[in-house]
């Protein structure tokens, strides 16, 4: 790393023939029409179509009353959960992968990456089918519950009362597990490439040293990975964070996130400069969680 | 869902291109302007290209129409879709894309004509507006027919499984005020359409609300929202299907559609009355061929083009001499055409601009409570 950089502060002529490109792009699509929206968030509607930039700080003041809080604290509270739950069930799944018999690793990854590849919409009404009143899930259920009904006619006993579906949609429940469905790529892909680079001889260096199983996964494995759980919670947590679809088609009637409130500005309420406002509020917020990430991996280097 | 409920959501005009936003709008961008770029095609009488833009809602124009009008005019339509009214006004917002004929329903054209975003028809053009219904020429989201033409309307009402109710639901009480069907509820997610029905239940007009009434109305909702199973996305008749929910709040299009596929919905418009929609035909500024919407528009309104739209997506009609035509399984289906009597006590909800954001807030307020 240190020796590409040396190269470019020698070369700068070359340097900046490539790297003219891709900052202009970022200018063009990414920069000026996010200063547009950061615009916006000062202004208010002058008409049904026409926003007037007025300097105004009303939509942050509005934006920072305590009803928006709280549904911020809520998306905070379901992304957090949702990237502990992605984290507590990838891990195990990213090491199963980095040990594996290399024939079976990539077919292994491919089962990872395949659901990636469809539609995160198709995936999700796939999910309802699943876990509606009347779906595969509740099928199931009722099957092994007339099941042991069944058996408990056979030994003598009273069967059981009617089947009755699980609620298992429209809820936060069913959020959650939208969102851990969703976003377990995003936690296994990075876990794993940092397990992949592990050097196993120092599992067994641990192992043959007396250490347990749990003592050698805690004080080798869990450090030595660290850069990929970093990673990992980051690329789950702030995708999570901003989640829309997953809470407006799957969610109950209290199930609404930040990203819900947002779209609702841009469509109905046609409230563009309080939508603008809160969306900043939530970018700000995730460039603080990549600020300290950033601090921390420095920190990390210096010692 | 299985295959055939799949279907059906595909088959809705509001349900499934809904999520699907996104999508279409990259659909519906490309098809514009491949339909504005091609090159130079022959000249019509009018002095314009034999094109038109024609920018819709999902499964809502006849299964032939837009090739029987080839046939006749000659004209090319090139039909795109959205799936909302807030993702046509975002689409038309910063200048018209190169659309010649929209179909808003009534609080847009009402938004639209505000916003001058909408041409004057000139009714000159349009001779076939004879054939529409008194009760349509003469609307108040748009006095005199200035900017609109009448292609469908619609009545929000109680969609219900026979089977899974003691009575005919037919008041508001049900869903709003009562824990009497626990659970089993989904109710409109649309802010502005929920508070103006509550007001309906309290005996209030939709257009007469005010902040005491959104105060009220939303303790209600809260109080209430432990018996609501879900806000659905105008896709209640799929819910209704599928036996997620056993009373829904829907238009009476969607629930007839369901009607057709189980004989065990019903559909109710409650005793207070309810709140009615309509979608129109317009043409937005800055449109390309002016005059082909003219002609289209007109075509749209002719007895028989009429009758094979309404056919395929048996909304009500206002369009009577297109109606007369229909079988009287159409014209006598108490759904599609709820008595005088009910009618007499709903509403056409007012475009509101300093109320809509109020409505927006209230609604978050309920979700997060």
């Amino acid at each position: 790393m240190s020796g590409a950089l040396q190269d470019w502060k020698s070369q700068k002529k070359p340097f900046a023939a490539v790297v003219t490109a891709p900052v202009f792009w970022l200018a063009l699509f990414f920069v000026a029409p996010m200063a547009i929206v950061w615009l916006y968030s000062f202004g208010q509607n002058a008409g049904p179509a026409d926003i007037e930039i007025s300097g105004t700080l009303d939509n942050y003041k509005r934006a920072t009353e305590w009803l928006y809080v709280s549904i911020f604290l809520k998306s905070f509270a379901v992304a957090g959960l949702t990237t502990l739950l992605c984290l507590i069930i990838g891990f195990p799944v990213a090491m199963a992968i980095t040990f594996a018999a290399p024939k079976w690793r990539p077919w292994l990854l491919l089962g990872i990456m395949l659901p990636f590849w469809t539609n995160l919409l198709i995936r999700t009404y796939a999910l309802m089918a699943l876990m509606g009143t009347n779906g595969y899930m509740n099928k199931g259920l009722a099957g092994l519950w007339e099941g042991a009904s069944w058996l408990r006619t056979l030994v003598g006993m009273q069967p059981l009362d009617a089947w009755t579906p699980v609620q298992l949609l429209y809820n936060n429940f069913a959020v959650v597990l939208g969102l851990v469905y969703v976003h377990l790529p995003f936690m296994v892909l990075p876990l794993y490439s940092a397990l992949d680079r592990l050097d196993k001889s120092l599992i067994e260096a641990s192992l043959d040293l007396g250490a347990g199983h749990l003592k050698t996964f805690m004080q080798i494995v869990v450090p030595l990975a660290a850069p990929g759980i970093v990673a990992g919670v980051m690329i789950t947590l702030i995708p999570a964070l901003g989640a829309y679809l997953t809470p407006d088609l799957m969610g109950g009637t209290d199930s609404q996130m930040i990203a819900n409130v947002i779209e609702r500005q841009f469509k109905r309420a046609n409230d563009w400069p309080f939508g603008a406002a809160l969306s900043f509020l939530l970018i700000y917020a995730m460039f603080i969680l990549i600020a300290f990430q950033s601090m921390r991996s420095n920190k990390v280097k210096a010692a | 869902m299985d295959f055939k409920t799949f279907l059906h959501a595909g088959s809705n005009r509001r349900a499934m291109l809904k999520g699907m936003g996104v999508a279409a709008v990259g659909f519906s961008l490309t098809g514009a302007l491949a339909g504005c770029g091609e090159k130079e095609a022959k000249k019509l009488a009018n002095g314009e290209e034999a094109k038109l833009n024609f920018y819709n809602w999902d499964t809502y124009i006849g299964e032939t129409t837009l090739e029987d009008y080839k046939d006749s005019a000659g004209v090319d339509v090139n039909m795109t879709l959205f799936a909302s009214n807030d993702e046509l006004f975002a689409k038309l917002r910063a200048g018209n894309p190169g659309y010649d004929v929209i179909v808003p329903s009534n609080d847009f054209v009402e938004r639209m004509a505000a916003a001058d975003m909408l041409m004057p028809l000139d009714q000159a053009q349009i001779p076939n507006f004879k054939n529409v219904a008194k009760d349509y020429q003469d609307v108040p989201y748009d006095p005199a027919r200035k900017y609109s033409m009448p292609y469908t309307w619609l009545a929000l009402g109680i969609g219900y499984r026979k089977s899974k109710v003691k009575a005919v639901p037919d008041s508001w009480k049900v869903l709003f005020d009562s824990d009497e069907y626990k659970g089993r509820i989904a109710v409109l997610s649309e802010a502005g359409d929920m508070f103006r029905l509550y007001g309906k239940y309290m005996g209030k007009s939709v257009n007469g609300l005010t902040d005491a009434d959104l105060k009220a109305i939303e303790a209600m909702m809260i109080k209430q929202k432990p018996n609501i199973k879900a806000f659905h996305e105008d896709n209640g008749q799929d819910l209704l299907l599928k036996g997620e929910v056993d009373l829904v709040l829907e238009y009476n299009g969607d629930i007839a559609q369901a009607m057709v596929e189980d004989s065990d919905i019903g559909f109710v418009i409650p005793k207070e009355g309810s709140q009615l929609n309509s979608d129109n035909l317009c043409i937005p500024k800055g449109a390309p061929h002016p005059k082909n919407a003219h002609a289209f528009i007109n075509y749209l309104l002719d007895a028989e083009a009429g009758k094979k739209i309404t056919e395929t997506i048996l909304y009500p009609t206002p369009n009577d001499a297109a109606k007369a035509l229909m079988p009287d399984a159409y014209k006598n289906n108490p759904v599609i055409f709820p008595p005088a009597d009910v009618l007499a006590k709903c509403e056409y909800a007012k475009f509101n601009p300093e109320l809509q954001p109020k409505y927006e807030e209230a609604f978050t307020r309920v979700r997060a409570a």
